[in-house]
């Protein structure tokens, strides 16, 4: 019944670098889209009366379950193009895999926990846990890819910065995604936050690349300084100095444009320091780490079309909640 | 500057409590034990979501057509519900499939090939159509129409119908691996995909996916009719919930003896697939002929730890087992625990098993005595039947979790059956240490969510009581609902 699929060679001859394009897409796409909701969470923070703190929750609600599923997608297409990755990556890193799907459990919790009882005791521990998980989980999650990419230490540079990196950047779209829904008020008082957050960003990035230069972490200094990487450390600063611009004059849903190319760019870079050597701590390279070309080929031809409306699910999905959000809770 | 945090991680502080040879576990138990704890709390609201789905697509599916006020009421209440459970069960999963990395990392390798398909299958044709179209059921009624109203309800269920599916293409593999070789990569042996339509639907998929189905609406029809039975219990004239009970009894009527009947067989097709599993679940230590225990109660404390006839009350049908097992011949050779070097653990496969059958046909029970009470019209007025239906409300998960025992544990010693043994699954990095920390963070962090869950449950009933005008309910949240002991 499967004779239709090649056994002994890939469908195309690139399927494993197509494979390797896939999942930096599935990570591209959990780091943009729950970096809204990262981002949602820590500026939630910052607001202190009801009505704001629910407009947040409204903005978030409808979204984050949706947007988490994105990890599950890169995790599940790791194991199945790479499984040694999979298994390395994660066992090597023990407390920070552990302590950031337990981060993702309290963020995810919090709201939900909150939404059940009028009890102001219960929602202040309520929003304890989504304001700390909605900060650790990027946290950890970036120490855990400056760990894989850089093969650094866990309480090394590379690995903190790329986690404050990743906190960074989700506050900037956390915020220009609010601004682009709210009332003005809210969204001036959000865009200021948006715009600190994006000077820390691009001042991270900086530091982050100097640092790994300067100790060559992971043999990627060449990498760093070759054309391809200067062009996305170029791009990232026009992206983020024009957003501050943006959110300065008001035209907040051209800031969030301008808000996504950041993300977008990072895992541009994490891509191109993976490539070839997909896991640098062992030198494994994506030919060498990939699957036999039947697994592949069939997690081709049945997964492909079902991404392809994976995205249109999501169109259908921010549609259906696009415009102006009230502060009508976290709903439910 | 980081150095006393670093030295306090490496030191393992919080474990200078746990550091006796008592309570360090070893890397493999800890792993084992973190895996099925947290996989036991999962299931919960992994089978919730399967179990609820049709409810959740019948009552929207009423209401959009009939706007009967009672459908509106049911829809609503079991959508929160659900969805809270959807909650639960994206937040607890999560933590599952990264241990395949964290702790069993060996196993992943070994098994990425035949299950990381079907595992990315699930998150991108499953988790995703959930998650998506639960937003819309949610907080969407007022911004779609109707029809799409109601087919985001159908697409919720079948995405949980069908995330069930890939979860279990993956554990049958497990039990009846086929459709794979096994090869070198990177150095080590791991499995090679070579038929799919094998590996996939392997011998037990089918078996197991009926199995897990009908096991997953039999738990939530329980729970459906227990919630039920409570309000119907506070406000007799309550109708939404007395149509609510009956459609539960109705569902039950055929889901439990389905599940009686379709076990039976199942139990044979692991006799001929797994024997040694099976000699586990009946207690038979040595190759011969087997009796069949319809029934058996310990006589002596040792029948905890080593069931066997010597120390159990058995009603027994005498090689019947040996005539079941074979498909007709009362002298068939059974495959005793004798012949393998290592067993999994005996008296847990076995109770589990027990208690798994005998809450099976006390649902039958449960289900025949509604459908003539029913059939009386009486159903809403016996207090004893809704006070049973009550208390059977967690029953249908507790014989699913003992199921899902019988399956796992019976299993042992191997992950994959003959392929590869758990403790060759585990991390080869991994210390005691760490292990254990995590496994204690997941405990608690599992109970609270568990304890939050039934609060949840509790606080809904409440406001749906206060919500028909029921007063008598007391002014504090805390404390135990009058005449619920543990309402799941």
């Amino acid at each position: 019944m499967t004779d239709w699929l090649p056994v002994d060679s890939y469908l195309v001859e690139s399927l494993p670098e197509i494979w390797f394009g896939a999942v930096m897409f599935a990570l591209t796409m959990y780091i943009v889209l729950d970096g809204f909701d990262f981002g949602i969470g820590m500026l939630y923070a910052t607001r202190d009366n009801d009505h704001e703190r629910e407009t947040l929750l409204s903005a978030f609600g409808p979204v984050w379950d949706a947007n988490e599923v994105w990890v599950i997608a890169f995790g599940t297409m790791t194991l199945a193009a790479f499984p040694d990755v999979y298994s390395r990556l994660l066992s090597d890193h023990y407390f920070l895999a552990i302590g950031f799907v337990l981060a993702l459990l309290f963020r995810g919790l919090g709201p939900e926990l909150r939404e059940q009882r009028d009890d102001q005791q219960w929602k202040r521990y309520s929003d304890y846990s989504f304001i700390g998980g909605s900060l650790l989980s990027p946290l950890l999650f970036g120490m855990l890819a400056g760990r894989w990419v850089f093969d650094a230490a866990t309480l090394s540079l590379p690995a903190l910065l790329t986690g404050v990196g990743l906190v960074a950047v989700s506050v900037v779209t956390g915020a220009a995604f609010l601004a682009a829904k709210t009332s003005p008020t809210l969204a001036e008082d959000i865009s200021a936050y948006g715009i600190i957050a994006t000077l820390a960003y691009l001042g991270g990035v900086v530091v982050l690349l100097a640092t790994v230069v300067i100790t060559d972490a992971g043999g990627h200094a060449g990498t760093i300084l070759s054309v391809p990487a200067a062009a996305i450390v170029g791009l990232s600063v026009v992206a983020g100095l024009g957003g501050i611009i943006l959110a300065g004059r008001g035209e907040y849903r051209a800031w969030l444009a301008s808000a996504l190319a950041l993300p977008t760019l990072l895992s541009l870079l994490v891509a191109l320091l993976l490539y070839p050597t997909i896991y640098p701590p062992t030198g494994l390279t994506i030919q060498e780490a990939v699957v036999s070309p039947l697994a592949l080929n069939l997690t081709t031809v049945l997964g492909f079309p079902v991404l392809l409306l994976v995205l249109w699910y999501f169109k259908f999905l921010y549609g259906v909640f696009s415009g102006p959000i009230e502060g009508d809770g976290y709903g439910a | 500057m980081f150095a006393p945090v670093q030295s306090l991680l490496d030191a393992g502080f919080a474990l200078s409590l746990l550091d006796g040879p008592a309570i360090q576990l070893s890397p493999e138990i800890a792993s084992r034990a973190q895996f099925g704890w947290t996989i036991s709390v999962h299931i919960l609201f992994a089978a919730l979501s399967i179990g609820l789905a049709p409810f959740i697509v019948y009552f929207t599916w009423k209401e959009v057509r009939t706007d009967d006020e009672r459908f509106t009421r049911l829809r609503s209440f079991w959508v929160k519900v659900f969805a809270a459970g959807f909650v639960m069960g994206t937040v607890t999963g999560i933590p599952m499939s990264f241990q395949f990395g964290t702790n069993f990392p060996q196993f992943s390798s070994v098994a990425g090939e035949m299950i990381g398909g079907p595992l990315a299958f699930e998150a991108k044709m499953a988790f995703f159509l959930e998650a998506v179209f639960l937003g819309v059921l949610l907080f969407g009624r007022d911004r779609v129409s109707d029809r799409t109203y109601v087919l985001s309800s159908f697409l919720v269920g079948f995405g949980a119908w069908l995330s069930g599916f890939w979860i279990l293409v993956v554990n049958s593999w497990m039990q009846t691996p086929q459709g794979y070789e096994m090869v070198m990569r990177n150095g080590m042996e791991v499995a090679r995909l070579t038929d799919p339509i094998a590996a996939f639907f392997n011998p037990r998929m089918t078996w197991m996916y009926v199995h897990m189905i009908n096991a997953s609406v039999i738990s939530v029809a329980l729970l459906v009719a227990g919630v039920s039975a409570y309000i119907v219990w506070k406000k007799r004239d309550a109708d939404a919930w007395g149509t609510a009970l009956k459609i539960a009894v109705l569902i039950l009527l055929v889901s439990a003896p389905l599940q009686a009947i379709h076990g039976d067989a199942y139990a044979r097709h692991v006799e001929d697939t797994q024997p040694q599993k099976f000699a586990a679940m009946e207690g038979h230590y040595e190759t011969g002929t087997a009796d069949l225990h319809l029934f058996a109660i310990p006589t002596d404390p040792d029948a905890f730890m080593r069931p066997s006839e010597e120390n159990l009350f058995t009603i027994s049908l005498p090689r019947v087992g040996s005539f079941l097992a074979s498909g007709g011949d009362f002298d068939a050779v059974v495959t005793g625990l004798d012949e393998y070097e290592q067993n999994p653990p005996v008296p847990l496969v076995f109770w589990s098993f027990r208690l798994m059958v005998g809450l099976g046909f006390l649902f039958i029970g449960l289900a025949l005595w509604g459908g003539y009470l029913m059939y009386r019209d009486r159903l809403t007025d016996s207090d004893w039947y809704l006070k049973a239906m009550i208390a059977a409300s967690p029953l249908g998960y507790a014989a699913l979790l003992t199921g899902w025992y019988v399956t796992e544990i019976g299993r042992q010693p191997w992950v994959i059956q003959d392929v590869l043994k758990t403790d060759n699954a585990v991390s080869p990095t991994l210390t005691g240490t760490e292990a254990t920390l995590t496994l204690v963070a997941f405990l608690v962090i599992y109970t609270g969510l568990v304890l939050s869950a039934l609060y949840i449950l509790r606080w809904l009933i409440e406001d749906e009581l206060r919500d028909l005008g029921v007063t008598e309910s007391k002014g504090h949240w805390y404390g135990p609902l009058p005449g619920v002991s543990d309402d799941d």
